[in-house]
């Protein structure tokens, strides 16, 4: 039973993420019970907790649902070209070296289209954190088969069900050399939170996955319920393993999710790599990027 | 200002092209290169790599074209001058981000040192082939700005040129070479910083409360604020208002187009720039650029000669084009001719803008050398028939 209440008996509180948020833009374009403003919420509070100085964090998306997410958080926000984020940010980060630049795009972006620029800014562990949303299809155009999605599971191109084998993600991140490796699912809010903190507390290639399989396309094909019926499913197969070998964490159709951190190493970044390197080669004649970047004036 | 004397070489030096084009872009102030290898430009970011650890500057080869691109754009939004180079092969992968930097507006130099096409092609050998795609080769409606040199020393100035017209307006400027120009040494002179003027980012003076990415007065350019600044904006490659966000609809989409397009469409008078000789009296005009330029002059030559009274028209900015000079000398001459190293596409421009009034005569050469001077004073000596 639901009770209408008065406008004048309702105190109007602000949400605590709004000052990350561009209100003005709100409604957002996400579906009901869809997981990806969860993860923004989650790493805006990670954000506020981390004490970190906001008008030195860039995002850029590429495309995609989660793509929107630069254009709705109130930061310096990027939305590039579809699989181009990784690069796109590559630039930034080296054109001023003093931005914590993430990026946040889906799987079909970053793994997808763009893959080849991810596993080669995790081989040169180009500090970027990474947070990628899997939605298990390709949401935005009407659910198609992703490189993510579980094998037998239906998508709108694979009507018949899946039958090329997905990406292991925290596999391919940690094989290319990403030193920071999570998994969470849209549920795990808390832990999830604390992970982002923990990552952008940390250099180089960090890489974060957050499994919220689409709400509206991937379960109604799949038959899987609702979006409430979705987190059951996480709270009843998600299994907490910090540290498990990459190798065995493929991700089946319907079967238990595993999550957990599973690399969390330091290794020099391509900036310290290229000042270390220039500094023996070169001695005194090098000259490196200055934090506050390239720009030129007067 | 001043060029940074951190990137100028001053002095006199026996350069190629991509060497020279290298220099220039230092010069110019540009402290971020992305590429990949493609012959024949590669040695444009071989000679950067080994000097920018000495000035600042950061070189990184990319794992493709569609990244140098991206990277090019995003280091550009932090202010940082920023260059990528290519060719044929490697400008049909930049396609795609390069429509993302001109909606966008974000400045950038991308040089295409132009070989034979199309696909692979003839990878060591020259071609002009790329300049329709230059102008038409991203989807959509937008514009962009090409200058095209005709000589290593060129290569240096052309470039310090492309990198001011793209911070005044805001846009990727083309810098297309072609193999010749690439690989041909000559003297090249660098002057001294305090002689070389460069147009620095100009960052907009407003607080970031008061800012708005992309308001425009008219044709006028956005005022540019730089990432990790405070002024927490939003770019997108989507349709967007003044806030820069994204709006689906047809009002906004025709202020967005229009806005890329008219401040280098109605400002084509101040961009348009191109060298003319004896074009006075003249029966025939020789529309020409980048190496076809040089080789063009001996067919001129001859056709002098002969007494044909023959002028020259050589493109130094491409895109936009010239239209009304060609318009007006539509009406005075009787033909033009235009040798290009492809099957004919700046003569379609040509013949557009001349619009049946003077005849547009092409002499093609598909690539892999230049023209026989002997075809272009032939093609002179019919059109003045």
């Amino acid at each position: 039973m639901s009770t209408i209440l008065e406008e004048d008996s309702v105190t109007i509180e602000e949400h605590p993420i709004s000052p990350f948020i561009r209100t003005d833009r709100m409604p957002h374009i996400w579906c009901p019970t869809c997981g990806i403003g969860t993860v923004v919420k989650c790493y805006a509070t990670a954000l506020a907790q981390s004490g970190i100085d906001l008008d030195k964090v860039s995002i850029v998306s590429g495309i995609g649902c989660t793509g929107r997410v630069a254009g709705y958080m109130k930061l310096d926000g990027f939305h590039a070209t579809h699989g181009r984020a990784v690069p796109f940010a590559t630039g930034l980060k080296l054109g001023r070296p003093e931005l914590l630049v993430t990026v946040f795009s889906g799987d079909g972006d970053l793994v997808g289209i763009g893959g080849n620029h991810f596993i080669h800014a995790a081989r040169r562990n180009m500090d970027l954190l990474v947070i990628l949303v899997n939605n298990f299809i390709y949401g935005m155009t009407g659910g198609q088969n992703a490189a993510t999605t579980p094998l037998t599971a239906k998508s709108s191109t694979m009507p018949f069900g899946n039958f090329e084998r997905p990406f292991n993600l925290p596999h391919l991140a940690a094989c290319c050399g990403a030193t920071y490796v999570a998994r969470w699912t849209s549920l795990h809010i808390r832990r999830m939170t604390k992970s982002f903190k923990e990552a952008i507390q940390r250099k180089g290639f960090r890489f974060i996955e957050v499994i919220t399989p689409c709400a509206t396309l991937y379960a109604r094909l799949n038959k899987l319920g609702s979006g409430l019926d979705l987190m059951r499913f996480y709270h009843d197969n998600a299994e907490i393993r910090h540290g498990a070998d990459t190798r065995e964490l493929d991700i089946e159709f319907q079967d238990k999710i595993i999550c957990g951190k599973f690399i969390d190493e330091e290794r020099p970044t391509f900036l310290d790599m290229m000042h270390e390197h220039y500094g023996k080669t070169l001695g005194d004649k090098y000259v490196p990027m200055p934090p506050e970047g390239g720009w030129i004036h007067e | 200002m001043k060029a940074d004397p951190a990137g100028v070489l001053t002095g006199t030096h026996y350069l190629d092209g991509d060497f020279a084009c290298g220099e220039g872009a230092m010069a110019a102030g540009c402290r971020f290169v992305a590429g990949y290898p493609i012959t024949p430009s590669t040695e444009v970011v071989e000679r950067i790599a080994r000097r920018f650890p000495r000035m600042g500057g950061i070189f990184i080869q990319m794992e493709d074209e569609l990244a140098s691109m991206a990277a090019v754009i995003g280091a550009s939004w932090t202010g940082t001058k920023s260059m990528t180079v290519t060719s044929g092969p490697g400008f049909s992968l930049m396609m795609e981000n390069i429509g993302l930097a001109a909606m966008m507006e974000t400045p950038c130099v991308v040089v295409n040192v132009q070989r034979g096409g199309p696909s692979t092609g003839l990878p060591t050998m020259v071609g002009q082939a790329d300049m329709m795609q230059a102008r038409w080769g991203s989807h959509g409606d937008y514009a962009v700005i090409a200058i095209s040199p005709c000589s290593p020393q060129e290569a240096f100035n052309f470039t310090i040129d492309a990198f001011n017209l793209s911070e005044i307006y805001r846009v990727p400027v083309l810098v297309m070479m072609d193999e010749c120009v690439g690989h041909m040494t000559e003297k090249v002179i660098i002057p001294p910083a305090e002689a070389i003027d460069v147009v620095p980012r100009r960052l907009t003076a407003k607080p970031p409360g008061e800012f708005l990415p992309y308001r425009r007065n008219g044709n006028s350019v956005p005022e540019f604020a730089r990432a990790g600044d405070g002024y927490r904006f939003h770019t997108t490659g989507l349709t967007h208002d003044e806030r820069g966000y994204p709006v689906m609809s047809a009002e906004c989409q025709d202020r967005c187009v229009r806005g890329i397009v008219d401040k280098i469409r109605l400002n084509a008078d101040k961009i348009v720039r191109y060298e003319e000789e004896e074009i006075e009296g003249a029966e025939v005009v020789v529309v020409t650029y980048g190496i076809t330029a040089r080789v063009a002059r001996m067919g001129v030559d001859m056709a002098r000669q002969h007494g044909i009274k023959v002028g020259v028209l050589r493109l130094v900015v491409v895109w936009p084009f010239p239209e009304k000079r060609i318009r007006e000398l539509a009406s005075k001459i009787r033909a033009f001719v235009v040798p290009e190293i492809n099957y004919g596409q700046i003569v379609l421009e040509v013949e557009r803008c001349a619009a049946g009034k003077a005849a547009a005569i092409p002499v093609s050469h598909m690539g892999g050398g230049v023209h026989d001077p002997n075809d272009i004073f032939r093609a002179i000596s019919e059109a003045a028939k």
